[in-house]
C-alpha cells in the first residue's frame, strides 16, 4: 500500500508548524507498519496531549486521543482487554516524561507489549515553548528566559532502568534507520521505547538560535553517532543512536493469559 | 430453583452486582474503604476469563477502563475520596467521549485525607461537578447491601443505555456492613448489552452521529470500523473541531441526554409518605437511621414519612417537588453540610420549610440525632 492509504486525508492539512519533525516520524511509522504487513484493523494508536499527540487523528487505524500524559494508561487498558491488537503510543517528551512519567516507568516495569514512540523536541510546543524534562541544562525557553537550571532525563537510561525490554534512539535526520528501529520496536514482544529526536524550529530552535529546520536536522547528523561506532569513540560527547536494549523477558499480557490458563486447568 | 441467598459485605455485593451485569475488565488501586472490591476481583476475574489489573494510581485505573471499554467490554473501577479526586479529569473524558463505564466511590470523611475509615457522604457535589466543564452525570446510591447489588447492576445498564460514565456513590457503612443478599438468577433482572452499529464494513460509520432515539451505536476498537476518539470537542467522525455550532450541539447533547430523562432515570423508595405531614428525604446509609426514626414515630401516631433517593444525579427534581407538595416540613437527612438539602430547596415551592439533619464528623447519624431536629421544627423543644 502507498503511505497515503494509511492516512485520513479528509482531516488534512495537519496542524504541525512548517519544519516540524513530527510529520517525518508519522511517515516513517507508516512505512514501518507497511513493512511489517500489519492490517489496519489490528492497530490501535493511542496518544496523550501535545503537538505529537495529534498524530493519531490523521492515521487510518483505531485511534484514541486521550489526556495529557495518560496515553500509556489508556493503551494498557486496550492491550489488556484485547492482547491480540498491536498498540502504538506516539508521545511527546513533556507528555511522556513529566505528567506521564509515572505511567512510563510502570509500563516499562510490567513489560507490557506496547510501543512508545517518544518524539523528543526538548520543549512543550503546543503551549508555546516552555521547558520540558528533556530540555538540556542552560537552554532557553519561555519559562526559562535565561536558560533552564534543571537537568534533563537521559530517556534511554530511564527506560532501561525502569525495565523496558526494548530501548532505542534515533532522529528525524536518520529516516531509514528510524523505519528499521520503529519496525523492530513494534515487532518486539514487550514494552518498547523509541526516542526520536524531532526538531521544533518554531520554539526550541528560535529561542536557542539553532537556525532553520534543516539546520536543526544537520545538528542531529553531526551531533549523534551509532552505538559503539568509531565516530563515538573519537568524539565521546556525541549522542548515541541505535538499539540499546533488546531483551526477551516475560511480557505482561501473555503472563496474564497464562494466569487465566492456570486457573482454568486447576 | 433454590434461591441464592448469601450473607455478605457491601463491597462484596458490589462485586456480585458487577459480575451479574457482565463486568469483564477491572482496573483499580488500593484505597480504604473500597479496597475489598479490588481484592475480590483480583481473585474472581482471572478465573472467569476476565481482566484484572492493579494500576499505578487511580488516574491510570480510570484511563485503563476507558481504553478497555472501547474494545467492547463492560468495565469498572472502584475508589474512595482522594482517588475519586484524582479520577476527575478522566471522568470528564469518559463523559465527553461517551464511553460506557462504571466508577464506584465508597465515600469516606474528607476533605484531604480526611477520615479514611469513617462514614461520610461529602462527595455528592463532587460526583456532580468534580470534573470541569458543563456536563451531566448519573450517580446512584444504596442504603443496604441488597440494594448495593441492585444499583450496581442498574449502573451498568444505564452506562450502556446512555453511553456514559455512571458513578456509584456508596458510603463506608454500606460498603463494610454485612447483610443478607439474594442473588437473582441469570435473566431475572434485565441486563442491558452494548448497542453496536449495524453499519456494514466498507460503509462510513459515524461514532458520534446521534440516532433519532438519542442513542449512539458503538463499534469495538479492533473491529471493522476504524474511527477517532478524542476528548476535544469533536464532530460526528470523532475528529476535533473548533466550530461553534459543533461545540454547542455536542454540549447540549451531553447534557440533554440525561437531564431530559432525569425523572425516568430516577430511582427511589417511599415509606409512610401517603399521609405524612413531615417528609424526610435521605439516601445511602443515613436513610437507615431516617427510616428507624420514622417507624418509631409512626408507632406514636406521628405522621412522618421517608423518601429514600437511590439516584442523586441527575437530580430527580420533578419527583422530589411532587413528593414535597402539601407537607408541613421537609427534613433532609445526610452526612455532609447539606449538599442534597440545597438541591431540594431549589425545587420545592416553599424552601423555607426545608430543614437539614446532618453529621459530618465521621460518626454515623443516629435516629436520635434526626429526632432532635424533628422536635425542634415541630416546636417541641430539644
Amino acid at each position: 500500500m502507498a503511505a497515503k492509504d494509511y492516512l485520513r486525508q479528509r482531516f488534512f492539512p495537519q496542524i504541525w508548524c512548517p519544519g516540524c519533525g513530527h510529520g517525518i516520524v508519522m511517515a516513517n511509522m507508516i512505512r514501518a507498519i507497511e513493512r511489517l504487513r500489519l492490517k489496519k484493523d489490528e492497530i490501535v494508536v493511542v496518544s496523550g496531549i501535545g503537538c505529537s499527540s495529534r498524530m493519531p487523528g490523521y492515521l487510518d487505524f483505531h485511534t484514541l486521543h486521550t489526556l495529557h500524559g495518560r496515553a500509556l494508561a489508556f493503551a494498557t487498558g486496550v492491550k489488556m482487554a484485547r492482547p491480540e491488537l498491536t498498540v502504538i503510543a506516539p508521545m511527546g517528551d513533556g507528555d511522556a516524561l513529566a505528567i506521564g512519567g509515572n505511567h512510563l516507568i510502570h509500563a516499562s516495569r510490567r513489560n507490557i507489549d506496547l510501543t512508545a514512540i517518544i518524539m523528543n523536541n526538548s520543549i512543550y510546543g503546543m503551549t508555546g515553548g516552555q521547558y520540558s524534562p528533556m530540555t538540556p541544562f542552560g537552554k532557553r525557553t519561555t519559562t526559562a528566559p535565561s536558560g533552564t537550571i534543571e537537568h534533563s532525563f537521559d530517556l534511554v537510561e530511564l527506560a532501561r532502568g525502569a525495565g523496558a525490554s526494548f530501548v532505542a534512539r534515533t532522529t528525524t535526520y536518520h529516516a531509514k534507520e528510524m523505519i528499521k528501529i520503529i519496525a523492530k520496536a513494534i515487532k518486539h514482544k514487550g514494552f518498547a521505547v523509541v526516542e526520536v529526536m524531532s526538531q521544533c524550529p518554531t520554539y526550541y530552535g528560535r529561542k536557542n538560535k539553532l537556525g532553520s529546520a534543516v539546520d536543526m536536522m544537520k545538528r542531529y547528523k553531526e551531533g549523534t553517532a551509532p552505538i559503539g561506532s568509531k565516530k563515538k569513540a573519537e568524539h565521546p560527547d556525541l549522542i548515541e543512536r541505535g538499539v540499546f536494549v533488546e531483551q526477551r523477558r516475560p511480557e505482561y499480557s501473555k503472563s496474564y493469559l497464562e494466569l487465566i490458563d492456570r486457573y482454568v486447568t486447576s | 430453583m433454590q434461591a441464592n441467598v448469601r450473607f455478605m459485605q457491601g463491597n462484596e455485593a458490589i462485586v456480585e452486582g458487577a459480575l451479574y451485569a457482565g463486568l469483564h475488565f477491572y482496573a483499580g488501586y488500593p484505597i480504604t474503604p473500597s479496597t475489598e472490591i479490588t481484592e475480590i476481583l483480583s481473585e474472581i476475574l482471572p478465573r472467569n476469563g476476565g481482566t484484572f489489573i492493579q494500576m499505578e494510581d487511580e488516574i491510570a485505573s480510570m484511563c485503563a477502563i476507558i481504553g478497555a471499554s472501547l474494545t467492547g467490554f463492560k468495565v469498572m473501577t472502584a475508589t474512595s475520596g482522594p482517588g475519586f479526586s484524582l479520577m476527575q479529569e478522566a471522568i470528564g473524558y469518559a463523559v465527553m467521549t461517551e464511553v460506557p463505564s462504571v466508577v464506584v466511590n465508597v465515600q469516606r470523611g474528607g476533605p484531604g485525607t480526611g477520615l479514611p475509615t469513617s462514614v461520610a457522604q461529602g462527595d455528592v457535589m463532587q460526583a456532580r461537578w468534580g470534573t470541569h466543564g458543563d456536563h451531566s452525570i448519573i450517580a446512584l446510591t444504596a442504603s443496604n447491601v441488597q440494594d448495593a447489588f441492585l444499583m450496581t447492576v442498574e449502573a451498568f445498564n444505564l452506562a450502556e443505555t446512555f453511553r456514559t460514565l455512571v458513578i456509584l456513590l456508596f458510603d463506608e457503612l454500606v460498603a463494610h456492613m454485612r447483610e443478607k443478599v439474594v442473588i437473582p438468577q441469570p435473566g431475572e433482572i434485565e441486563v442491558v448489552e452494548r448497542l453496536r452499529t449495524s453499519v456494514p464494513q466498507g460503509t462510513n460509520y459515524h461514532p458520534y452521529l446521534v440516532r433519532e432515539d438519542g442513542r449512539l451505536p458503538m463499534s469495538d476498537f479492533g473491529g471493522v470500523h476504524r474511527y477517532n476518539v478524542t476528548g476535544l470537542v469533536h464532530d460526528m467522525w470523532g475528529f476535533p473541531s473548533t466550530d461553534g455550532k459543533v461545540a454547542y450541539d455536542l454540549i447540549h447533547h451531553l447534557v440533554d441526554k440525561l437531564e431530559h430523562r432525569a425523572d425516568a432515570i430516577a430511582h427511589y423508595k417511599e415509606y409512610f409518605t401517603e399521609d405524612a405531614e413531615v417528609l424526610l428525604i435521605s439516601y445511602g446509609s443515613s436513610a437507615r437511621s431516617a427510616l428507624d426514626m420514622v417507624e418509631d414515630r409512626r408507632k406514636r401516631g406521628v405522621k412522618v414519612g421517608l423518601l429514600e433517593l437511590q439516584s442523586l444525579w441527575p437530580f430527580p427534581g420533578e419527583t422530589v417537588r411532587k413528593k414535597c407538595e402539601g407537607r408541613s416540613h421537609v427534613l433532609v437527612v445526610e452526612m455532609n453540610m447539606g449538599q442534597i438539602c440545597q438541591e431540594v430547596k431549589k425545587v420545592v415551592s416553599k424552601p423555607e420549610n426545608v430543614f437539614l439533619a446532618n453529621r459530618f464528623d465521621g460518626v454515623f447519624i443516629s435516629p436520635a440525632d434526626i429526632l432532635r431536629l424533628l422536635n425542634m421544627i415541630q416546636g417541641k423543644g430539644v
